[in-house]
């Protein structure tokens, strides 16, 4: 493991690091497990796994606090898993079963929990991010100070409702974190082939929104600059954009042989820059934990993974009588 | 303990594939990551990787072994000092999916008196007798279509997201790039109402742009310079300025995407003075309705059908073979009741035909193919014949093109009906992910047989 720099390591506490391994650990197992179900024709459809970008969301969560709300794309499961969501009830909803969090009818690309405030799940790109703007222009009008964590993709970045969400968001001074999940490639397009900017979150320059880009393989450095940004909004500053640089391991989709990049471009970043092995490093050499430790977290991770696998495969289908229900809310 | 791996499935649409290559061998130690095997898909070349570490205990599935269904155990894996022998195969139950529910009882219609029968205008093929034809799958005849179209010339370009270097997401434009460059074959960014805008400005200014939408359901970001810019342009002008443009890529349902991923737009469309609309079923009408549609000076809307993609069908071998928009198409001759459809609906339209002649019921099967123009006089011609219309079709119920066919029947040949003509369409109600709940959702072969035997009275 390449040493890394700039990581501030020195105030994070024995707790905060388990829970980070843990949490990382639990979306990079889930994962794993879904990619599994899919082979096996238990989930169906597109189903985008979040192998690699683990350090971005558990460090995000870490910066939040009770309240906040946060909306992605159809790359949904990791979110939802590190804002507490039930591993059961995603896994349930990826199978298309009656215990999944929308009841078996959205699908791995469409889920939403009102009880942690995660508004989606948004299977079209770039939509989710004015949607995002729209929940901090909530929070503003009613007088709290939640933030919003609106996160969507490098491709995402060149749909044209990004930058009119943008002058809202500045205009209004609304509480909204934009973090551009910068994992390299739009499907098999890179960066590079999309775009001339040299940076995706300096655009936000051109509307007044500060930002920076942060390294999204380390937990850490995901965490310092998400207290930054939540601390931005919450004193009333404004909207606040994060490029968190970061990478996914897999095929866009589970349909995706991945022929656009080499796989010792995957193998290079899977051994040099993990943000799971970082952080097992660090707790390793901080004798914060043992060997022994660690292992007994993987096992219980395999375990809680393995009872969602379960409970996703037992848990009937949806009533035939769902297929008419929730078109309209009651008046 | 010994476990199987299973041939997986490895795309949305994916039940079978061919176990192309074998990258270990038996006896070979496998680490959880390690390819082990490349799978040619539907869609594409995968490799396989292993999920668990073992060693490769016995192949079951040779490499170069075609049609492989999904969940077929293609080896074993066994466990340091296990012996091959002890791995034994075992089977596996899934979850199975419970039995359709009949469909509802049919309602009795009013009857009106029988009229006289004209003689129905005999199908006009759409190729020379004699003309040979090859089997070609229906996303080969669109490459195709673009090829050719694009050697003759020089102003036709494609662009969309993932279109030349990727070769397309369904792979339609497979080879484009390597033959015509990128000035060509221009991939763009995720930037859909954008690079509409800019193809309707491209048009204007005098080429002839394809624009692949990755589906459908993402043209609704451009639907503004659609309908607002490309279609009403020529009519603002006083006829100046033409807008010679194609929109394309797959519509509809696919399998288990869900909601936003799953919607027929052909009413949508349709509804548009100014746009073309085509939706062809077979590989022969996506191949010469395209060829049409490039050369056409109007804006067309052309929706294909990711399910439909795979599908072979016979297509002539012409030097230049076209399908004129406004010409339906006669699959299947009948005497008792007229079988209205297009695109995918035409799968569930010639299925229930087959059905219904055993029962004794003889369906006449019309493919409109195209949905503006659409090629009235041929549906009303055979319903003068049969005195019964089923129409067909994917899309949502209210204010769909079943409504409209529906309508001009009742105004243009009344007195000719013996039942009123009933729509077969999917269910009002947005796509649900589970997959028993999909089923429900979509029109269904029985659904169509249900409905042309109660405008028989049978
Ligand atoms: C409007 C729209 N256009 C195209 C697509 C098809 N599509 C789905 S994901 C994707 C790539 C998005 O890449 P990025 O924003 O970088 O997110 P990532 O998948 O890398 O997380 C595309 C083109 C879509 N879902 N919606
Ligand atoms: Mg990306």
């Amino acid at each position: 493991m390449a040493a890394r720099k700039g990581a501030a390591t020195a105030n994070v506490s024995r707790d905060d690091l388990m829970k980070y391994y843990r949490d990382m650990l639990l979306i990079r197992r889930f994962e794993e497990k879904a990619g599994q179900l899919y082979g096996m024709g238990l989930i169906g459809g597109f189903c985008h796994l979040y192998i690699g970008q683990e350090a971005v969301v558990v460090g995000l969560e870490a910066a939040a606090s009770e309240g906040d709300k946060r909306v992605t794309s159809y790359r949904d499961h990791g979110h939802m898993l590190a804002c507490g969501m039930d591993p059961k009830g995603v896994m349930a909803e990826l199978t298309g079963r009656e215990g999944g969090y929308s009841r078996g009818k959205g699908g791995s690309m469409h889920m939403f929990s009102r009880e942690k405030h995660f508004y989606g799940g948004h299977g079209i790109v770039g939509a989710q991010v004015p949607i995002g703007a729209g929940l901090a222009f909530a929070d503003k009008y009613l007088g709290n100070d939640r933030v919003t964590f609106t996160y969507f993709g490098d491709g995402a970045a060149n749909q044209g409702q990004v930058y009119e969400t943008y002058n809202m968001a500045e205009l209004w001074s609304l509480p909204v974190i934009f973090v551009i999940e910068n994992n390299r490639y739009a499907m098999g397009t890179s960066v590079k082939r999309s775009t001339k900017s040299p940076s995706l979150w300096e655009r936000g320059a051109a509307y007044g929104i500060p930002g920076e880009e942060v390294d999204g393989m380390d937990v850490l450095a995901v965490k310092a600059a998400g207290d930054k940004a939540v601390a931005h909004c919450r004193a009333g500053k404004g909207p606040y954009i994060l490029e968190v640089m970061t990478y996914r391991y897999r095929g866009h989709s589970m349909s995706d042989p991945a022929k656009y990049r080499t796989r010792d471009e995957v193998q290079k970043i899977r051994e040099e820059r993990d943000a799971i092995e970082h952080v097992r490093q660090l707790l390793l050499t901080g004798k914060h934990a043992s060997e022994d430790d660690l292992k007994t977290i993987d096992k219980e991770t395999k375990e809680i993974v393995n009872a969602s696998a379960d409970f996703a495969r037992e848990s009937p289908e949806p009533d035939v009588a769902e297929l008419w229900t929730d078109i309209y809310a009651d008046a | 303990m010994a476990t199987e791996i299973l041939m997986p499935a490895l795309s949305p649409t994916m039940e079978e594939g061919t176990l192309a290559k074998w990258l270990k061998k038996e006896g070979d130690t496998v680490a959880a990551g390690d390819i082990i095997a490349e799978i040619e898909t539907d869609k594409a070349t995968m490799e396989f990787e292993a999920v668990d570490e073992g060693i490769l205990g016995r192949i079951l599935i040779a490499e170069g072994t075609e049609g492989v269904k999904v969940n077929t155990p293609i080896a074993v894996m066994v466990e340091e000092g296990e012996s091959v022998a002890d791995a034994a195969p075992k089977t596996r139950t899934e979850s199975g999916t419970k039995p359709e529910p009949e469909p509802s009882a049919k309602a009795e219609a009013p009857r009106t008196p029988a009229a006289p029968k004209p003689a129905a205008r005999a199908p006009e093929p759409d190729w020379p007798e004699g003309t040979e034809t090859r089997n070609q799958t229906v996303r080969e005849a669109l490459r195709d279509a673009m090829a050719e179209e694009m050697r003759r010339e020089d102003t036709v370009f494609i662009m969309g997201e993932e279109v030349a270097e990727y070769q397309g997401a369904y792979k339609i434009t497979q080879g484009l790039l390597d033959e015509f460059g990128a000035r060509r074959v221009i991939d763009t960014p995720i930037t859909e109402h954008g690079f509409a805008g800019l193809g309707v400005g491209a048009a204007f200014g005098g080429l002839r742009p394809i624009v692949e939408f990755m589906t459908f359901n993402f043209a609704m970001q451009a639907m503004d310079q659609i309908v607002n810019s490309a279609a009403k342009t020529l009519y603002m002008s006083g006829g100046q300025m033409g807008c010679p443009i194609v929109f394309r890529g797959p519509n509809g349902a696919a399998a288990r995407v869900a909601a936003q991923h799953s919607q027929d737009y052909a009413a949508w469309y349709a509804s548009i003075p100014g746009l073309k609309v085509a939706m062809p079923y077979s590989a022969s009408d996506a191949k010469g309705l395209l060829k049409s549609a490039i050369r056409d000076p109007n804006p067309v809307i052309f929706l294909e059908n990711e399910i439909l993609y795979g599908k072979s069908f016979e297509v002539p071998v012409l030097e230049d073979f076209t399908v004129p928009f406004g010409k339906a198409r006669i699959w299947r001759e009948g005497r008792d009741v007229t079988l209205v459809s297009w695109g995918i609906g035409m799968t569930y339209a010639l299925e229930a035909a087959k059905k219904l002649a055993t029962e004794g019921i003889s369906a006449e099967v019309i493919d409109l193919r195209t949905l503006r123009p659409i090629d009235y006089e041929t549906v009303l011609d055979s319903l003068r014949k049969t005195n019964r219309c089923v129409t067909v079709e994917e899309g949502f119920p209210v204010g769909s093109i079943s409504n409209h066919l529906s309508a001009v029947i009742m105004r243009e040949a009344f007195d000719w009906l013996d039942a009123p003509v009933l729509n077969c369409t999917g269910k009002d109600v947005p796509m649900p992910y589970a997959a028993n709940l999909e089923k429900h959702a979509l029109v269904t072969t029985d659904e169509v047989v249900a409905a042309a035997k109660q405008v028989c009275y049978r």
